[in-house]
């Protein structure tokens, strides 16, 4: 129940501070509920992961599809030296979750750190 | 421990970031770049959008709406005339603004700020041109007329409110790409866009490469490869045309011969960044007496550099005081080719020289005075800064003399110069108001109207072709030129004394005109403007065969329709070849080629002289040709150590045909003596061996073989945002004056009927988003040879169903 939480409320403020910070909000926003909800630092990579990986993946596939994938043809032949439009959104996806997934694991790891600190303490 | 894992995991997030968002290590900033709220996703335009729109600016004084039809051509209808420019200059910016900056970037030497290091000779290059000097005398005479400075405010007005409207995450993408964002628009860069036109058209010249040639070769060898015309010309005035005796003739200084004709100079400039010498273009104009209405149809096809987004946006202005549709720059307000509700316009290149370099000698390294009129003359030396990204800031100064910058010195690198320094007089420098030709001609209603507004015109050289709903059409060859006596002008001339600077200008009325003629057509394709009976010494870079062939076309048409002249703009007749095919084939020895040779004269000899796409002929010509001029000329041009210019193509032909012993067809480094027959026979021999494996492959047929490309104007770094492989048929010396990557950039037919009935189209598509569908869509069309019917839109059609979406601007 706890992934699922982590995995929703990454998406929804990676998107809201999408809005208004740079693109690697993504990985503060994996690195805030990771250290707030305190998954297991595995979970918390897994969740960051998936859950940009779904954000990104649908924000960009939704995009392209609406846009007959022009754009998407152009610029996959230039940054990945082939015509794939949906090869490019998985490209994007991938990189989001990478981010978000090692920010959440950033955040549950500083959540165990503090923690620690706090027990010896 | 826990610290541990934390560092480690924090490292790695943080330097995972760095690495996707800094361009420093992989090609592009991939996280910046792809991210669906800020990267390039956000400019994958929706194939639905609604590009309806409410917009409120205080800066307008009444109401504007824009309609915007399928094709996205805005037809804007404003209550006051300048408020039709500031919707001009916002439109411009919502489509096009990239490529709008990016151009007088470059005018102005800026590319460097943008691109890197590699751009810095480019810069360098058009700072001592004196570009940005140029645009500001331009911008001067266009300020202080009221009417020109209203209009460029509230253009420059319209494209601000563009870009503070602009969200960073709504940048165009080559701005993503490339990593920077847009800086404030402002008159100077509308100036700076009419100097980079004029580079265009009015930049070519040959001073250095004749100066060298001349020495190279002698006077004799000289003339017969760089004649003063063509025995063939057919000139845009009638051969015939009488011409008044000119009030006053210039007179060449007494020194000439050993100062001038025999100057020893052993230095050898070889300018780069030369603009192409084939931006030319076709317009011709049939009077009511040769078409099935009456009415006078007029055609023009302005070709140049082709690109995406193209350099053309097309729209249609309705103001109270006018009505005016055709094609517009992004970059400076007006319609520039199109036509009004009474009247149409359109241009060609003159191709006349109006750039010329005299030689400096500075009284020291400190370049602060030169010899001039037996005394040393203070220069005014101007600091040129060029910023590099990620990089330092270059210095240069330019010295300024009474002819002009001086371009060329010890301090340009790579330019053997020999220490000597070369200041350049260009047209382009005088102060002028170019932008008051447009501003009359929108309102203008007959030829008078038409005349007194292309007077404000005075750089480059235009062929401006009229036609009027009432019957008339005329073509006067417009600017400025200078009165040069014989020969002033082709090589690079002494700078120390002022007997050599230009004596003047010809008056505009000796300018070479035609209205009404006779014979019931006008027309121009960038050939010399008059036989040699024309009293002026006017050298250029001319084309001769697409003049012989519209001329020949058009004097046989009758009972014209548009359709006719759609066809004629994309005849693919290659009459250079005409002329060029029974030299070929007399002289050819069949007996000495091997087997394929002979397959491709045969090819050869039985075309219909068309280059269709599928012509495999016209590509077997086009080699032959090119070989043959490699066989006869290359020993002759490469005597010494630089190599002597091409001729024309021109030059080879008609001294064949003139003369089968020409001189230079003898091999100087054989001891043989080479004829016409052996020169003709090893260069398709030569020419076969080169095409056959193109043959295998199946690249032979000349649309693929030329293989027609649009590419974006950042070339090769985004070569998907090209398109590349068009079958378009056409080419050098053809009407349809399709090449590789050059050609007609707008093609348009006018029928002065009333209302008046328009055709077009252009090689791209009017939004220059490589991710709008409306990124390349008339490019087919283009290709294919076939128009839009334009929609001269009125008051009455605002209910329309052809009206996509409607923009709305209020104050």
């Amino acid at each position: 129940m706890k992934f699922l939480y982590t995995l929703f409320l990454i998406a929804i403020l990676g998107y809201a501070l999408g809005l208004y910070l740079p693109w690697w909000s993504i990985g503060v926003a994996g690195f805030i509920v990771a250290a707030w909800l305190f998954p297991r630092p595995q979970d918390a990579f897994l969740a960051g992961f998936i859950s940009v990986l779904a954000l990104w993946g649908g924000l960009t596939l939704g995009r392209s599809i609406a846009n007959d994938h022009i754009l998407a043809h152009r610029f996959s032949q230039m940054l990945l030296q082939r015509d794939s439009p949906l090869l490019l959104v998985g490209v994007t996806a991938l990189i989001g979750a990478l981010v978000a997934g090692l920010g959440a694991l950033s955040g549950s790891l500083f959540r165990n750190m503090i923690r620690k600190t706090e027990t010896v303490a | 421990m826990r610290i541990l894992y934390f560092s480690i995991s924090i490292i790695l997030t943080t330097g995972l970031i760095f690495i996707l968002d800094t361009r420093k290590i992989l090609p592009a900033p991939l996280g910046r770049l792809l991210s669906p709220q800020e990267g390039i996703w956000q400019n994958a335009e929706s194939v639905d959008a609604d590009h309806g729109a409410d917009l409120r600016f205080p800066a307008l004084k009444g109401k504007v709406e824009v309609y915007l039809d399928s094709r996205m051509v805005p037809h804007v209808f404003a209550e006051k005339e300048n408020d039709a420019y500031f919707v001009q200059g916002y439109l411009h910016a919502r489509f096009r603004l990239w490529q709008m900056e990016f151009q007088t970037y470059a005018a102005a030497g800026r590319v460097s700020e943008i691109v890197g290091d590699k751009a810095i000779d480019f810069d360098r290059t058009q700072r001592r041109m004196g570009m940005v000097y140029a645009a500001e005398n331009a911008l001067r005479m266009m300020e202080a007329d009221p009417a020109t400075k209203a209009s460029c405010d509230a253009y420059t007005a319209g494209v601000n409110a563009y870009i503070e409207t602009l969200e960073a995450s709504e940048l165009p993408v080559e701005y993503k790409l490339l990593g920077y964002k847009p800086e404030k628009w402002n008159n100077l860069k509308i100036a700076l866009f009419t100097k980079a036109m004029t580079n265009d058209l009015a930049g070519f010249d040959r001073d250095f490469e004749f100066t060298h040639a001349l020495q190279a070769l002698g006077e004799e060898n000289f003339r017969m490869l760089f004649p003063e015309m063509a025995d063939s010309l057919s000139p845009v005035i009638p051969n015939g045309t009488a011409y008044p005796k000119p009030a006053i003739l210039p007179q060449a200084p007494a020194d000439v011969d050993s100062a001038y004709f025999h100057r020893k100079d052993s230095s050898i400039v070889m300018p780069d960044f030369k603009p192409d010498p084939s931006n030319g273009s076709n317009n011709w104009a049939l009077a009511g007496s040769r078409t099935k209405s009456g009415r006078p149809i007029l055609c023009n096809d302005p070709h140049l550099r082709l690109s995406l987004p193209a350099i053309w946006f097309e729209m249609q202005i309705h103001t109270p005081e006018f009505n005016a549709y055709g094609v517009t720059f992004p970059g400076i307000p007006g319609v520039v080719i199109g036509f009004n509700t009474d009247i149409a316009f359109g241009f060609t290149n003159s191709g006349r020289d109006v750039k010329d370099y005299h030689e400096i000698r500075f009284r020291d390294n400190t370049r602060r005075s030169y010899w001039f009129d037996s005394a040393w003359r203070p220069s005014k030396n101007r600091i040129e800064q060029i910023r590099v990204k990620d990089g330092k800031t270059i210095q240069d100064t330019v010295s300024y003399t009474v002819f002009g910058p001086v371009v060329y010195d010890r301090s340009m690198p790579g330019r053997s110069t020999g220490g000597r320094a070369y200041a350049l007089r260009w047209v382009a420098h005088d102060s002028s108001n170019i932008l008051k030709m447009w501003h009359l001609l929108h309102r203008a209603k007959n030829y008078d109207d038409y005349l007194e507004a292309i007077g404000f015109f005075n750089v480059p050289g235009q062929n401006m072709i009229f036609a009027s709903r009432n019957g008339d059409i005329a073509l006067w060859q417009q600017a400025t030129f200078p009165l040069r006596w014989k020969d002033q002008g082709l090589f690079v001339m002494p700078g120390s004394d002022s007997s050599y600077m230009w004596q003047g200008y010809i008056p505009r009325e000796d300018n070479p005109h035609a209205i009404n003629p006779e014979r019931g057509f006008i027309s121009s394709a960038n050939q010399r403007s008059a036989d040699s009976s024309y009293p002026y010494f006017i050298p250029g870079s001319y084309d001769v065969y697409r003049g012989i062939i519209i001329n020949r076309r058009l004097a046989a048409t009758i009972d014209a329709t548009p359709e006719d002249m759609m066809k004629l703009q994309n005849d693919n007749y290659n009459v250079f070849a005409e002329y060029a095919r029974p030299v070929l084939l007399k002289n050819v020895d069949s007996s000495a080629l091997d087997p394929t040779a002979r397959y491709y004269m045969r090819m050869f000899s039985d075309w219909n002289l068309q280059n269709d796409p599928d012509s495999k002929a016209a590509t077997v010509f086009s080699a032959w040709w090119d070989s043959l001029q490699q066989v006869v000329f290359h020993d002759d041009l490469n005597t010494t150590a630089k190599s002597v210019i091409r001729p024309d193509k021109f030059v080879l032909l008609e001294g064949l045909l003139r003369d089968s012993a020409y001189r230079f067809i003898d091999d100087l480094r054989t001891p043989a003596k080479e004829d016409l027959k052996s020169a003709v026979t090893l260069a398709l021999q030569k020419a076969s061996s080169a095409l056959e494996p193109i043959d295998k492959e199946g690249r032979l047929a000349w649309g693929k073989y030329k293989n027609t490309s649009i590419y974006h104007l950042l070339r090769n770094s985004v070569l998907p945002f090209a398109r590349t492989g068009l079958m378009n048929g056409g080419g050098e010396h053809i009407i349809n004056a399709t090449k590789h990557d050059h050609g007609p950039s707008w093609r348009m037919v006018v029928h002065m009927t009333t209302p008046i009935e328009a055709y077009a189209v252009y090689p791209g598509g009017q939004d220059g988003n490589p991710g709008s569908a409306n990124y390349d869509n008339f490019v087919d069309t283009w290709t294919k040879g076939e128009y839009y019917r334009l929609w001269f839109m009125t008051p009455a059609d605002r209910t329309s169903n052809k009206i996509k979406w409607t923009m709305r601007f209020r104050s």
